[in-house]
C-alpha cells in the first residue's frame, strides 16, 4: 500500500463520514459545517488527481462563498427544527433501502467494466492551470462568456428577489399623477364679502 | 496505485448518500439544497477522475461550468428561500401546498 493510496482512503473516509453527517445532523448549522468538511476532503482527492485548479476553485468558491451564504441563511432564519424532523424515522428505512440498492447497482456496473483498467496518466509537462487556460480561452470561449452571463443573471435575480418592497422609496405612481382631476386638488370656497368698517 | 474504479465507487457512494438524504430530509428545504450540492460534487468527481485517467482536459472544463451553474443555482435557491420565509414564516415543504399539487 503506497502512501498515495493511504492518503486517498483517508480523505475518502472523511468525505463519506461528513456526507453521512450532513444528511443526519439534527441542526442545519452542523449540517452546513459538515458540508464544508466534505468539500475540503473532495478538494484533497481532486489534488490527488492533479486537478489543482479545480481543487482550489472548489475551496474558494464553495467553502468561501456558497457555504458562507448557506450559513448566513441558516442562521438568519428562525427555524423550528423539531417540526422539520418529524417523519425522519419513517422515511429513514426507505431512504437507506433505495440508496443501498442504487449503490449496489452502481458498484456492480463499475466492477464489471470491460474497458481496460486505466491507470494514472504521467505527469504532463504543462501545468494544470496553463492547460485549462489554453483550452478555456480558445475552444470554450463562448461557453465561458455564457457562464459569465449566467452569473450576472443569477446575481440580478437574487437581488431582485430579496429586495424589500418599494414601501420605503418615495416615488409616486405616474398614472395617478396623470389621472388627477381638478376637483381632487382645488376646493373653491364661497366666502361672503365682509363689509368695510 | 489508485485506479479509476476507486474514484467511481467513491462518487457513487457520495451520490447515494445524498439521494438517501433527499428521502429522509424531505421536510427541510435547506438540507434538500445541501443534498443537491453533494450530488453535484459526486458528479464533478466523476468528471475529474475520467479527465485524469483519460488524459483529456475537457472533463475539467466541464466541471468548471458545472461549478458556475451550481453556484448560481444555490444563490437563487437561497434567495427564494429567504423570500418564502419572509412571506410564510416557514420552510417546511409540507406547508407549501397553496398550489394544491
Amino acid at each position: 500500500m503506497t502512501i498515495e493510496k493511504l492518503i486517498f482512503y483517508f480523505f475518502a473516509t472523511v468525505l463519506v463520514f461528513a456526507a453521512v453527517r450532513v444528511i443526519t445532523a439534527r441542526n442545519p448549522v452542523h449540517a452546513a459545517l459538515f458540508l464544508v468538511l466534505a468539500f475540503f476532503s473532495a478538494a484533497a482527492t481532486w489534488l490527488l488527481l492533479q486537478a489543482e485548479f479545480l481543487a482550489i476553485v472548489l475551496v474558494l468558491v464553495y467553502v468561501g462563498a456558497v457555504m458562507v451564504l448557506f450559513l448566513f441563511v441558516v442562521m438568519m432564519l428562525d427555524i423550528n427544527i423539531a417540526k422539520l424532523r418529524e417523519g425522519f424515522i419513517r422515511y429513514l428505512s426507505v431512504g437507506i433501502l433505495v440508496g443501498l440498492l442504487i449503490l449496489v447497482e452502481m458498484v456492480l456496473v463499475v466492477r464489471t467494466m470491460t474497458a481496460p483498467v486505466l491507470t494514472a496518466a504521467p505527469v504532463s509537462a504543462v501545468p494544470n492551470i496553463e492547460a485549462i487556460g489554453q483550452v478555456l480561452y480558445s475552444i470554450y470561449i463562448y461557453p465561458f462568456e455564457l457562464a459569465a452571463v449566467i452569473l450576472l443573471v443569477a446575481m440580478v435575480a437574487a437581488i431582485a428577489l430579496t429586495m424589500r418592497s418599494p414601501r420605503q422609496h418615495k416615488y409616486i405612481n405616474p398614472s395617478l399623477q396623470v389621472n388627477v382631476r381638478r376637483a381632487d386638488r382645488i376646493r373653491l370656497v364661497n366666502l361672503p364679502a365682509e363689509p368695510k368698517d | 496505485m489508485i485506479v479509476l474504479s476507486d474514484y467511481l465507487i467513491l462518487s457513487a457512494v457520495l451520490f447515494c448518500i445524498s439521494m438517501a438524504g433527499i428521502f429522509i430530509n424531505r421536510k427541510n428545504l435547506i438540507v434538500l439544497l445541501m443534498c443537491i450540492e453533494l450530488m453535484l460534487l459526486a458528479v464533478n468527481m466523476n468528471f475529474v477522475a475520467f479527465s485524469h485517467f483519460n488524459n483529456d482536459i475537457t472533463g475539467q472544463i466541464f466541471v468548471f461550468f458545472i461549478l458556475t451553474v451550481a453556484a448560481a443555482e444555490s444563490a437563487i435557491g437561497l434567495a427564494i428561500l429567504v423570500v418564502l420565509f419572509r412571506n410564510r414564516a416557514t420552510i417546511n415543504v409540507a406547508d407549501l401546498d397553496s398550489m394544491k399539487g
